[in-house]
């Protein structure tokens, strides 16, 4: 009989039953306290079902209000009960109602037997904890705090305020070092009837009184006085999440609670039926000796927090709308826009396949249809090629299609011809690669049909969209990595550029660029342009005229290089 | 908000409470079991109208997933649909011969029973061709997911609606009573949902899917909304006031995260287009009854003469929770 229980109750009752029957059959001592919230016929009908138990007890009633002094107070009153009735417990547990012991009593006392001298309680010093929710952690010693966190949040806070600005403090009383720590622990009754009989309780239990969560620092600074051994750490497998309750076992958890080796866990679900019928079940194989291990729960816990609290970068769902600015990544993945080589040169996109690999699309944003890779009217997702519904929503558009093809690289074509909303998302984007040669959609116009007048018009119209489109390129909140080249300067030095913009995308590679698709014919492209300023267009992206074949050099530049 | 805003946003609740009011007399009882409901049960309240088919399945469903105690209000069904339900154990029955259009598609009808039956319940309001899924829906019941919303201070749970459809013409595989739905509907559209967020009310509007897919890819706007609350932790002052897709209070309909996090929610996986639902669009185009002047019933009961096949090669199957997790559909959110 050297391991006590001491047992925490203010709901589930028939679950407390179970826990507590559990461990008085196996040799343990249990004093429950009952939340003085609880009605007498309810507590009367609870503690008559023990009457035939003589190791189950019930301590002095108080009104438990969570986080507050009574908390610790109920604690102190089932502790003092049990040492005094069970003179042989060498340990005593602090658990609550809706605890679960994992393994066999028998393995946790083995466990104690083999550290007799051993507090097992989380206790850290104010500099080093980093988990509280509400920011506090040293002012949790130093200020005072009458008002409640819960209800009255705007006192609270003003309050607090208020004593930083004033530096209004209260005193530690001598011999107190401030920790905090899990308030689940196991302590050696030396260190515990030290804490409960000592000389100066009465001023001790009226600092912590007014300290804000005490049940998560009385004992765990008072252990530092008198332990002789700590050990930093609870018994009692317990998570948090962001909003500082306790994370729920269920039935589903089942295996992970078995991996974790711990003794205790908390909280579990009420109705969690398998779980209290496995873990109460000592017939059961059980791996004796293992260390407990709670790293494996830590994982899916956190996880669990990061995913409320940061999400899924590049999500847009019904559970995740980021306003603007706190997207935490707009989009999901890399991806590539490229802009006038495909006027450029002859079968860029199969080329840029062969290159880069992932889907190569056309112009997603033509004005007829979405011009998806392979000429597929649909996309992963069931992405619809409609342009109506594409321009409903143009980034949710380029959202969707990035987060329905997650782990491949994504790649597209956009023009003056093309609709431009999607513009200023991209170049906000990190995650984009724009590659622009500008006024290369001149090229096409060389060999049109049209008669002048038409193209000047048109000309006219792409310069003014492409334009713009620069300029969203030169805006102040460009994230995107961008690479422009007037027509002229890129038709000089075609593959190095390229080869730049390819290495960005694919990482640097050793193979050079050595074969480009044809380039289209410039012959005549310089009195073309000439021809479109003298009408009255004057051509602004294409850079140094200069540069460009008339008529007479032929196709000096034509072709790769 | 300023004052003015929020008085203005108090009477329209009062508005909506009122026309409860009033068409609370519209309903005549059929069978009243609500003395059943007690402390903490979990109620669900549906209005129907010739549903007998698709009731066995539904209820099964339901059941199963935790539902104590069901109220339907019945909109003068002609297939047995009131007798079928009257005499099933869990279930309370009020039936009307009255417009579903004009008491706002049957919201009046049942914000009235919710008003005096739902007051400290769970309450899931729900179409009977609309099956909640939510994380670990597969291993805990809806009272693990209530218990954990309760102890979040969470209040309302959204759920947006998924459409199910089926591989090959709509009407190719008729559907038995008391089948699941699913077996033949199976598929749905993945990754083509379009949001954004509605000033007035806070809440998400929702659309996408196989209906803007399929029937208005030109004019999206006029897509159907998906967004739903459909399970919320009543109080008798609380209002629908546009199908379940909105709320007030307004932070009920709060149940995304605009700060970057993913909230926990579910789907109502929509058993829409089933056999039963292609002579359904017809009588309902001719009817008029549902919202806009049946307008999305008129664009069915022409897209589904035409193309029948709804499904494409993207078509997701479905198959369980995690699958829509993993798809960003749905949200584990810290539920874990």
């Amino acid at each position: 009989m050297s391991l006590g229980f001491i047992m925490l109750v203010h709901t589930a009752f028939d679950r407390a039953e179970q826990v507590a029957r559990y461990w008085a059959s196996n040799g343990c001592p249990v004093v429950i306290h009952v939340d003085g919230k609880v009605r007498p016929a309810r507590f009367r009908a609870f503690r008559d079902q023990f009457r035939d138990d003589p190791m189950i007890r019930f301590s002095r009633r108080t009104r438990v209000e969570w986080g507050k002094w009574s908390l610790v107070r109920a604690t102190q009153f089932a502790a003092e009960r049990l040492l005094a009735d069970f003179p042989d417990v060498r340990h005593v547990f602090l658990a609550s109602g809706s605890c679960l012991p994992l393994r066999p009593v028998s393995e946790l006392r083995d466990y104690l037997d083999a550290h007799p001298e051993t507090d097992f309680i989380e206790s850290v010093t104010t500099e080093q904890v980093t988990w509280t929710v509400d920011g506090l952690e040293a002012e949790r010693f130093t200020l005072r705090f009458p008002f409640s966190w819960r209800k009255q949040r705007k006192l609270f806070d003003a309050y607090v305020r208020f004593q930083r600005r004033f530096g209004l403090r209260r005193r530690i009383p001598e011999g107190v070092s401030p920790h905090l720590g899990s308030q689940w622990w196991c302590l050696t009754r030396r260190t515990l009837s030290s804490i409960l009989s000592a000389p100066d309780r009465a001023s001790m239990d009226a600092y912590f009184a007014k300290v804000w969560i005490p049940d998560e620092s009385y004992f765990q600074s008072l252990a530092r006085r008198y332990s002789t051994q700590i050990e930093s750490r609870s018994l009692t497998l317990s998570k948090f999440d962001v909003q500082g309750k306790p994370h729920v076992f269920y039935d589903d958890h089942q295996p992970l609670l078995e991996r974790s080796d711990c003794f205790v866990a908390r909280k579990i679900w009420p109705r969690a039926d398998r779980l209290y019928e496995v873990f109460l079940d000592d017939t059961r194989l059980a791996n004796r000796g293992a260390e407990p291990n709670p790293g494996k729960i830590d994982r899916v816990f956190s996880k669990a927090n990061e995913r409320r609290g940061q999400g899924r970068p590049g999500l847009y769902s019904q559970a995740r709308f980021p306003s603007p600015g706190l997207e935490n990544g707009l989009t999901c993945a890399r991806y590539n826009i490229f802009s006038g080589f495909d006027f450029l040169f002859d079968g860029f996109e199969p080329w840029l396949a062969r290159r880069i690999g992932g889907r190569i699309h056309g112009h997603l944003y033509a004005p007829e249809r979405a011009e998806f890779a392979g000429g597929e009217t649909l996309m992963n997702g069931c992405l619809s090629d409609s342009a109506a519904l594409r321009d409903y929503r143009p980034t949710q558009f380029l959202t969707n299609l990035l987060w329905s093809t997650r782990g491949e690289r994504q790649s597209f074509f956009i023009g003056p011809h093309d609709a431009q909303d999607v513009v200023p998302f991209v170049t906000s984007d990190p995650n984009a690669t724009i590659a622009a040669v500008t006024g290369a959609w001149a090229v096409p116009l060389l060999t049109s049909n049209l008669g002048f007048d038409a193209i000047k018009a048109e000309a006219a119209r792409l310069q003014r969209v492409e334009l713009a489109f620069l300029k969203e390129l030169k805006s102040p909140g460009l994230a995107a990595r961008v690479h422009v080249w007037p027509l002229a300067d890129f038709v000089a030095q075609p593959t190095e550029k390229l080869q730049n913009v390819l290495s960005e995308i694919t990482g640097p590679s050793p193979r050079r660029l050595t074969d480009l698709p044809p380039m289209r014919d410039l012959t005549g492209f310089r009195d073309f342009l000439l021809r479109l300023r003298d009408g009255g267009v004057k051509p602004q992206v294409m850079g140094d005229l200069a540069l460009f074949p008339t008529k007479t050099d032929g196709g000096a530049k034509h072709g790769s290089v | 908000m300023g004052l003015i805003a929020s008085y203005r946003m108090r009477l329209r609740r009062r508005y909506w409470r009122l026309r409860a009011l009033r068409r609370r007399r519209q309903l005549t009882v059929v069978k009243d079991r609500t003395r059943a409901i007690s402390y903490g049960t979990i109620l669900a309240f549906s209005t129907v109208r010739n549903e007998r088919t698709r009731l066995p399945y539904f209820l099964e469903y339901y059941r199963k997933q935790g539902i104590d105690h069901f109220l339907f209000v019945d909109n003068d069904s002609v297939d047995g649909t009131r007798e079928y339900l009257a005499d099933q154990p869990d279930v309370s029955v009020w039936t009307t011969p009255d417009s579903y259009a004009k008491s706002a598609f049957g919201i009046d009808w049942l914000n009235w029973l919710m008003r005096s039956h739902g007051h400290g319940h769970w309450c899931l309001t729900v179409d009977v061709d609309e099956f909640l899924v939510y994380p670990f829906c597969d291993t805990r019941p809806l009272r693990a997911l209530t218990d954990w919303l309760d102890a979040s201070s969470i209040r309302s749970f959204g759920a947006m609606l998924l459409d199910m459809y089926p591989k090959g013409p709509v009407n190719a595989q008729p559907y038995r009573e008391g089948q699941n739905p699913f077996e033949i509907a199976a598929w749905f559209d993945s990754g083509n949902y379009m949001f954004e967020r509605n000033p007035r009310f806070g809440n998400l509007w929702i659309q996408g899917g196989i209906r803007a897919r399929a029937f208005f890819a030109d004019a999206p706007k006029k897509a159907p909304a998906l967004n739903k609350v459909p399970l919320v932790k009543w109080r008798r002052e609380f209002t629908y006031i546009s199908s379940t897709h909105i709320l007030l209070p307004r932070g009920l309909n709060l149940t995304y995260d605009p700060a970057g996090g993913e909230k926990t929610t579910g789907v109502l996986l929509h058993a829409k287009f089933l056999s039963l639902f292609v002579e359904r669009a017809a009588e309902e185009a001719q009817r008029a009854e549902h919202y806009r002047a049946a307008g999305e019933y008129r664009a069915y009961a022409d897209g589904l003469e035409g193309s029948d096949d709804l499904w494409c090669k993207w078509s997701e199957r479905y198959i369980n929770w995690r699958q829509l997790e993993i798809l960003g559909l749905i949200s584990k959110g810290n539920w874990a």
